[in-house]
């Protein structure tokens, strides 16, 4: 089992470097924030820490995960969502701008 | 049945983080892909609420949703200039997650009267000293970004001798728990330690550095979670925290590469510190040709191509909307408008292309340095707008100066240049700037935001 967790690694951290080394510099700070709201996944564990009912102290650290890790999910996507959306190509760009001032809010 | 469609559930999840990102090669399709990522990440959350050690479901229901009314002012509200501190306080939440989770596990275990396994052991205890640098190092690093503590470089003599022994300090304990788990004092002596030196590892590192530090924790905390998969065996943790690691870990070495400094350098080398006074050439005996609007608009107005170089006074000035509205009345009197951004312009990568778009400039207006490097050659003007080390020609020819090797935007090829400052105060790494005493050179005086309104004003009247 600990053998196939290595195994996993390994190919999904060679996976990663293809994926992201061709994300170009103008979509990097929403690769940041991207990258944020999936490591917001650590609410996995802490769903189990904060609901196994093992002892207090597992259940209160837990607890604080699963705030911090959930506020990153939610808040990581939305401001994902809301740079990407900014990014308009010039063909198009005035279009989605009058569709955003007319109200997608 | 159930654990058939837990590991489903992280399946479907891994693939659509997977794809999430690769979406991120192509703007246009990105927002979807995106989206779809967000649904993977309810897929892991429902298959792991169906995890069968779970029994009681009042603490998670409060923490969700604590959670979701911290994180939707985060993600809703910070203006896009707070970014970077935003992006940094966000890793400290996973990582402070991660290193929870860890602390949690090893308590569990110990007071249970088990003795975890040397392999578990190893990775809770990677998890928790991970997660806790990060945890340290990006409250350190949101704070200089939000101004709250000196941007400037904190150092002492023998900093790096202090650094160097305390991380030991911190191996040496993290490989006494791994032999022996249940002296806890050693794991929770570790864990304190680990938070004190992320913030002794950021505390001497200056602002303008930032983006490869911030990158740099992101692998960290990409890394933490890797280990929590492996200490809880779950293989969605490790997926999505290598894809973070090697995110964080790419974007420092571009990073780095665009500053040509090595990792080592921008950790340890307290650049704008002492290196500042020791910088290569000397003002002395030059003068520098300072401009009005009207000269400048008159310029502007008749150019055939402006390049404009947008820097991190851009975003402090608050003058992204104001340069939009310029580029467009160049546009309309028949000239061209790029605009060139340099890898490190800003607080993190990719800094200026957001207040950009964010300000409605169409993303194929927006060039990478290689792109658009070639054609300074034909501008008319090149407009530096609160950008100055990107733009010295000193990267280039001055052996002595401590940016040497750094590639830069040819803005010095231009026809002429025309530079929005505030005053003649050197750029962040202290170095002064031989473009800005070149005889092509004007400068407009002045906050950015109010030299651009007043340009504005003027091409109006050209």
């Amino acid at each position: 089992m600990e053998l196939l967790e290595l195994y996993v690694f390994v190919l999904a951290a060679f996976v990663g470097y293809m994926v992201i080394s061709r994300v170009p510099p103008l979509l990097h700070t929403p690769l940041m924030a991207a990258t944020n709201a999936i490591s917001g996944i650590s609410l996995v564990g802490s769903l189990i820490a904060a609901g196994s009912a093992r002892n207090s102290v597992a259940t209160i650290l837990g607890f604080v995960a699963v705030v911090c890790a959930t506020s990153n999910i939610i808040g990581g996507f939305l401001i994902t969502d809301r740079m990407l959306r900014m990014f308009k190509s010039g063909s198009s760009g005035k279009g989605a701008a009058a569709v955003e001032k007319s109200g997608t809010h | 049945m159930r654990d058939t469609l837990i590991s489903g559930s992280y399946l479907i999840a891994s693939v659509l983080f997977i794809l999430g990102l690769r979406s991120l090669t192509r703007p246009d399709k990105a927002r979807r892909g995106m989206q779809q990522a967000a649904v993977g990440m309810l897929f892991a959350v429902a298959g792991t609420l169906l995890n069968h050690t779970i029994v009681d479901y009042r603490w998670i229901a409060a923490g969700l949703v604590l959670g979701v009314i911290i994180g939707y002012p985060m993600g809703m509200w910070v203006p896009m200039t707070a970014m970077p501190q935003r992006i940094a306080l966000s890793l400290t939440f996973s990582a402070l997650a991660a290193a929870l989770v860890g602390v949690a596990e090893f308590y569990t275990e110990i007071t249970a009267g088990g003795i975890p396994t040397h392999f578990k052991m190893g990775a809770l205890g990677f998890e928790v000293m991970l997660g806790m640098i990060t945890v340290g190092g990006t409250l350190v690093a949101a704070g200089k970004l939000q101004e709250w503590i000196t941007s400037k470089p904190v150092t002492y003599k023998g900093q790096n001798f202090v650094n160097a022994a305390f991380f030991l300090g911190i191996i040496s304990l993290l490989v006494y728990t791994v032999i022996d788990p249940t002296q806890q004092w050693a794991f929770y002596t570790m864990v304190g330690a680990s938070f004190l030196f992320g913030i002794m590892l950021v505390i001497p590192i200056g602002g303008a550095d930032m983006p490869v530090v911030v990158a740099l924790l992101n692998s960290y905390s990409g890394l933490a979670s890797c280990a929590t998969g492996f200490a809880l065996g779950n293989v969605i943790l490790i997926i999505s925290g290598s894809l973070d690691g090697a995110s964080g870990f790419i974007l420092s070495v571009l990073m780095s590469k665009a500053m040509n400094r090595s990792f080592t350098n921008v950790l340890f080398g307290a650049f704008g510190g002492e290196t500042a006074a020791i910088s290569g050439k000397s003002s002395a005996g030059l003068t520098v040709r300072s401009i009005g609007a009207e000269d400048a608009a008159i310029q502007l107005a008749y150019a055939q191509l402006v390049i404009v170089i947008p820097g991190y006074g851009m975003a402090v000035a608050q003058a992204q909307h104001a340069v939009r509205e310029l580029a467009e009345m160049i546009e309309k009197r028949g000239g061209e408008v790029k605009f060139a951004v340099h890898p490190v312009a800003g607080r993190m990568p990719g800094h200026m292309n957001v207040l950009l778009a964010e300000a409605n400039v169409p993303y194929d207006k927006l060039y990478d340095m290689d792109e658009v490097n070639g054609e300074f050659d034909r501008a008319d003007v090149a407009l530096v707008i609160g950008a100055n080390d990107v733009v010295n020609p000193a990267a280039r020819n001055d052996t002595t100066s401590p940016i040497y090797g750094m590639p830069i935007l040819n803005a010095d090829h231009a026809k002429s240049v025309i530079v929005l400052k505030r005053g003649m105060s050197a750029g962040f790494a202290g170095i002064e700037n031989e473009l800005f005493y070149d005889k092509r050179t004007s400068m407009l005086f002045g906050d950015a935001k109010s030299s651009l309104t007043a340009l504005i004003g003027e091409i109006k009247n050209v």
